[in-house]
């Protein structure tokens, strides 16, 4: 008897293929696109935690300029309001600190046998290794000597070398060129596996008074990085900091301090919230793809049984059972929906998995988005290839035969 | 076998009523063979569809076998209409994109039998209804003539061994040699014992039957086996 329901749905699935397939078609699609939007949201999600989460969760990042609660400061950087001394008072002054680097950091078009490109290039100290977490991995880091005697030496993040030699080169004794200055390598830090904006993989170290001399003229620092010893000791260093940078700065009211502070978790916060932003607008989009794909199903399923009413009322005038009938429209709509979404499902996934790898963004395929996309899918077809069915399967077979 | 008793059907098009029968009573015993004739709009297509459990009377009361019909539950009339009755549709009614196996094997799904037995059944009542040719039992309806179409009818009618078989103007699309076709294996069926009501407006068909009765504006006007 079951197998008769599902010969009967599979044939007359396939008696209509046109039919059958721009309905599965509409499924797949809204289910596909669903599910890919979703993962290009999560994918940036994680890129961006992921590039936080290298930095170290001890650290405490001194910036000029005002906090302005939360958001993201577009003036980070650009004031100027922190010196070498601040860096230096802060290493002596401060208890439970185990690394302090101040960094004079900016974007420049770099070049270097034939090939360029646009890239972070940090002047710093040796002890920014410590403080930021990362390791070299072939040939040296800046030295205090080529701080002190502002070197025109340069040390490659993995990608920036990569782009720049080619993959997996080593470029050591070869220069660089930075704003009309050659600057020779000396080494490649190791990979920390970042992507997107402020990648730690794609920057280039110089050293920080190197730095101050060629490439931006001034004095200021644009950042001071500063490890904690541990976490329990984060607020105590944060304030100490603070302290003494309001007083050697001789400001008054704390809310008129022309610093800011960020430890890691304000960074995540913030980023997290422009990420949020862009989730949502990209969930917005995947929303509307399924309302729009759920009309696409409900306008199919519903044309379908009123062009079958007269079927439904054959059937029953030879003497077919209402619940067989019933039962038949409801496995059509299941068999419909289930492949549609299976099918779509696996093209989502598919989709996400090419973007990661032709164009090399980060996508996670989320549950969460699967459920959703099945689930309205589902539901959608179910309901409007189902209810009809039995509305037409109440009349009389008279009546159904009658239908136009 | 078939007792009606003052048989009401009244149709309403938003304010306008229809009387198509006015309080019909008769009665058919087993074994008979009935033409119901009159004029189009005459109400005959209306009586046979409550005959064949399809429809509703609005009033009056239809006995079959003893039972009245109204009172039925819809799967005791699907019972009926699946195994006691055989209907013939003037329009044919066929599954469309089914083959002619399929078609005729229709009243047979979901009743537990064998592919295999359903299968032999069809073929077999196939050749019963006058289509001997096997090669078209696996074409669909688009590929066969007026004449094929309706002895697939008739053959899907049979399958169950339907004691009454009601067929609705089973020659008003044939031609004169497809019409005799069929109204001879009605004729060999009611030989065999079945119950056979038919309707027609053609003197060539009602001549095949033993009773005839005619009915005009709803009601009965006249019985020849009165």
């Amino acid at each position: 008897m079951l197998l008769d329901l599902l010969k009967e749905t599979i044939w007359s699935l396939s008696g209509n293929k046109a039919r059958s397939g721009l309905t599965i078609l509409g499924i797949v699609i809204g289910i596909a696109s669903v599910i890919t939007m979703i993962a290009i949201g999560q994918g940036a999600q994680n890129s961006i935690e992921k590039n936080i989460q290298s930095i170290g969760s001890n650290l405490i990042i001194v910036m000029p300029g005002a906090q302005r609660g939360g958001q993201v400061s577009g003036g980070r950087g650009s004031a100027q309001t922190l010196l070498l001394d601040d860096a230096n008072a802060i290493k002596t002054e401060t208890q439970n600190i185990s690394a302090v680097a101040p960094e004079d950091s900016r974007r420049y078009q770099i070049t270097a046998k034939g090939n360029n490109t646009n890239t972070q290039v940090v002047g710093t100290v040796p002890e920014y290794l410590d403080a930021r977490n990362i390791k070299i991995d072939f040939g040296t880091f800046v030295t205090d000597q080529q701080v002190r005697g502002s070197a025109k030496v340069a040390v490659l993040g993995p990608s920036t070398r990569d782009d720049l030699f080619g993959v997996d080169t080593n470029p050591i004794g070869q220069s660089v060129r930075i704003k009309n200055t050659d600057f020779q390598i000396i080494g490649v830090v190791q990979s920390k596996g970042g992507s997107g904006f402020n990648n730690p993989d794609d920057t280039v170290y110089v050293p920080l008074t190197s730095a101050q001399h060629f490439l931006s003229g001034n004095n200021f620092v644009t950042t001071i990085s500063v490890a904690a010893k541990d976490q329990s000791v984060m607020t105590a260093v944060q304030q100490q900091i603070n302290d003494l940078l309001l007083k050697r700065h001789k400001i008054e009211d704390p809310a008129q301090a022309d610093f800011s502070l960020m430890n890691q978790t304000d960074i995540i916060s913030t980023v997290t919230s422009v990420a949020n932003t862009f989730t949502i607008l990209l969930s917005s989009i995947a929303g509307i793809s399924l309302l729009v794909g759920g009309i696409g199903i409900m306008n199919m399923m519903l044309t379908t049984v009123t062009e079958r009413t007269r079927e439904i009322g054959l059937r029953k005038a030879v003497g077919i059972r209402k619940i067989y009938i019933n039962l038949q429209f409801l496995a059509e709509a299941i068999v419909l929906t289930f492949s549609g979404g299976a099918a779509g499902i696996f093209l989502g996934w598919l989709a996400s998995l090419g973007l990661a790898s032709f164009l090399e963004m980060s996508t996670q395929v989320t549950l969460f988005s699967i459920l959703l996309a099945f689930g309205v899918s589902a539901t959608v077809g179910i309901v409007f290839g189902f209810y009809p069915a039995r509305r037409a399967a109440n009349l009389s077979p008279i009546e159904a035969l009658r239908y136009e | 076998m078939i007792k009606c008793k003052n048989l009401t059907k009244v149709y309403k098009n938003g304010e306008i009523e229809t009387e198509a029968l006015k309080k019909i009573s008769f009665k058919v015993d087993v074994g008979e063979f009935v033409a119901i004739v009159g004029p189009s709009g005459s109400g005959k297509s209306t009586l046979m569809h409550i005959l064949g459990a399809l429809d509703a009377p609005t009033s009056g009361q239809y006995f079959l076998d003893g039972q009245e019909v109204s009172k039925l539950k819809d799967d005791q009339l699907s019972e009926l209409r699946r195994n006691r009755i055989g209907f013939v549709f003037q329009s044919f009614n066929l599954l469309p994109r089914t083959t002619v196996l399929r078609n005729v094997m229709l009243p047979l799904l979901y009743s537990g039998i064998s592919m295999k037995e359903r299968d032999r059944r069809a073929r077999r009542v196939l050749k019963r209804a006058g289509m001997d040719e096997e090669k078209f039992y696996d074409r669909h309806s688009n590929q066969l003539s007026g004449g094929q179409i309706q002895r697939v009818a008739i053959a899907r009618a049979l399958i169950n061994n339907p004691a009454i078989i009601l067929a609705d103007e089973p020659t008003g699309n044939l031609d004169t040699q497809n019409s005799r076709l069929v109204m001879e294996a009605f004729q060999k069926l009611n030989d065999k014992g079945s119950t056979i009501i038919v309707i027609t407006h053609e003197d060539e068909v009602a001549a095949f039957a033993k009773r005839v009765i005619a009915i005009r504006d709803g009601k009965i006007e006249k019985d020849t086996g009165n």
